[in-house]
């Protein structure tokens, strides 16, 4: 019998039949990736990620917890065993709002938000997207803005963003738009510093380090 | 002593009230101030997300122009309104005196482009200025309309006080509880000082973002205060902008003003409104003006 058929007869609705579909949910550990806790604790400062006692302190203190698929505290334990793509693929890296509520409360002195901020780098620079989440491109846009200007103008990148992913928020957040240009707290004008040059070099000068470091 | 003064993105934008508002209270209590000559942006949380070592550079390359810019001067305090702007300040620093591998690249770097680094700057708040700096007992001495019976919930939000705060306690920051009563005001305690607004998800995923301005702005409403105060841009405008829509997703009547403690405080030290950016508002603050003008104070 087909799925949608199967479906009928039980009298769900066809997005539940992804629920029939057998699927093994544990990984083996051999198809983790070890190297993972390695790299993600390089890049966030400190090697203190090991030393989590899965209190779950910092889930506790996350106000948006709830609506991650993982909460931090599986996070940082995924990250441990080496989940690499489930933590990657995860909404919870693009929900985390950067509040440190977690790294302030976590009784091991563990910077949850450094490492949030790792897998982030880590997802883009894998390119896993999440097609829900806009957030990274927000990240990479605002990125590129202040590359080349130094500075972030607001307007401009809301309007991108939004034509970018999701063309119905622009509509829905129009109004908003015309309330503030009224008030004058927004406008389409592209901000820049005057010695664009500067920041080039310097921002090529960091550049150059890295490549010899890895030379 | 004089300060130099770090807008930040936001405060030229959607967060313009608070400069205005800032730099006028500024003038009014005699804090010499003066802009960041060609200050770039201090990376925010986004560029933490796509590139550390660069966002570290970025924050530090405003430091070093600060440092320069005061040269000869004994102290360097950089004020940053923008609590985005004052944490990546701070964490720049903190990491980089941490970490001196880091610190000679990023001084080489500014070096390239003929800038220096020394870690001399203070980064401040303006919060942290006010209180520690002037002190409560000036600030009520400049006070001209005080706040007599307004009820005031302070609005910390998170990178103000979190992680890295160099003058507040990170659980129950008090400084704004303290600068309006000094002003006057009644200050209604609550326990959503430090709650995170939303940040940047409200314009990403409002799903999320939307619930967590509406119990905030849900507990004051019922704490009833006349009026939040925030030391952030992005709270403010999460607050503001968005409350007709938390109305409309909640079914609710919020209508609560949320102002930025600088332009409370310019209130009530009787500089006028235009001044402070109120007309910026998305609504008069009514409660707020009823007082001022010595009218009868009604609890709705
Ligand atoms: S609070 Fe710290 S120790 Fe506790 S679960 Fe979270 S990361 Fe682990
Ligand atoms: S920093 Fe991120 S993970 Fe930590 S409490 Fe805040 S939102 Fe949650």
């Amino acid at each position: 019998m087909d799925r949608s058929k199967l479906a009928e007869s039980f009298a769900l609705d066809n997005t539940a039949t992804d629920i029939i579909e057998i699927k093994r949910r544990i990984k083996y550990e051999n198809e983790l990736d070890k190297g993972f806790r390695k790299k993600i604790a390089e890049s966030a400062h400190g090697e203190k990620l090991y030393g989590c006692i899965q209190c779950g302190t910092c889930s506790a203190a996350c106000p948006v917890s709830h609506y991650m698929d993982y909460t931090p505290r599986k996070i940082i334990q995924m990250v441990r065993e080496g989940f690499k793509t489930e933590v990657l693929n995860s909404s919870t890296v693009w929900l985390c709002a950067s509040c440190y509520a977690c790294t302030v409360e976590c009784p091991k002195g563990i910077k949850i938000t450094d490492v949030m901020y790792a897998l982030k780098r880590e997802a883009i620079s894998g390119g896993y997207k999440h097609k829900n989440f806009p957030a990274s491109v927000l990240a990479s846009n605002f990125f590129s803005q202040v590359l080349n200007n130094g500075r972030n103008s607001e307007g401009p990148l809301l309007l991108k963003i939004y034509l970018k992913t999701n063309p119905f928020m622009l509509f829905k957040n129009m109004m908003l738009g015309f309330k503030l240009w009224r008030r004058g707290r927004i406008s389409m004008k592209t901000e820049h510093i005057k010695d664009k040059k500067a920041l080039k070099k310097l921002l090529q000068s960091m550049d150059n380090m890295k490549e010899a470091a890895v030379i | 002593m004089k300060y130099i003064y770090y807008p930040g993105c936001s405060l030229k934008s959607t967060g313009k009230l608070y400069e205005e508002s800032l730099l006028a209270v500024f003038r009014a209590l005699n804090i010499d101030y003066v802009e960041l000559n060609d200050w770039n942006c201090c990376g925010a949380t986004a560029y933490m997300a796509i590139d550390e070592d660069k966002a570290f550079v970025l924050a530090a390359r405003n430091l070093a122009l600060a440092e320069e810019q005061l040269k000869g001067e004994e102290e360097v305090n950089i004020v940053a309104p923008c609590s985005a702007c004052y944490m990546v300040l701070l964490k720049t620093q903190k990491y980089l005196k941490e970490n001196p591998a880091d610190m000679r690249k990023v001084q080489t770097a500014l070096y390239e482009s003929g800038l220096a680094y020394r870690g001399k700057a203070r980064i401040r708040h303006p919060l942290d200025v006010f209180i520690n700096d002037l002190g409560e007992k000036e600030i009520s001495k400049a006070i001209k309309k005080p706040l007599t019976g307004l009820r005031v919930v302070p609005y910390y939000g998170c990178q103000t006080v979190r992680p890295y705060s160099t003058f507040e306690d990170q659980r129950n920051p008090v400084s704004m509880d303290r600068l309006f009563k000094a002003a006057g005001a009644e200050i209604v305690d609550w326990t959503m000082k430090t709650r995170c607004c939303g940040a940047s998800l409200t314009g990403t995923i409002q799903e999320v973002a939307l619930p967590l301005s509406y119990v905030i702005l849900h507990e004051a409403k019922k704490r009833r205060a006349d009026v939040i105060t925030t030391a952030c841009s992005l709270c403010q405008f999460n607050l503001e902008c968005y409350q007709t829509d938390i109305d409309k997703k909640f079914k609710t009547d919020l209508k609560i003003d949320v102002l930025y403690f600088t332009q409370l405080l310019g209130l009530a030290l009787g500089i006028p409104p235009v001044e402070l950016g109120i007309q910026r508002l998305f609504s008069a603050p009514d409660n707020v003006f009823k007082i001022l003008e010595g009218g009868d104070h009604v609890y709705v």
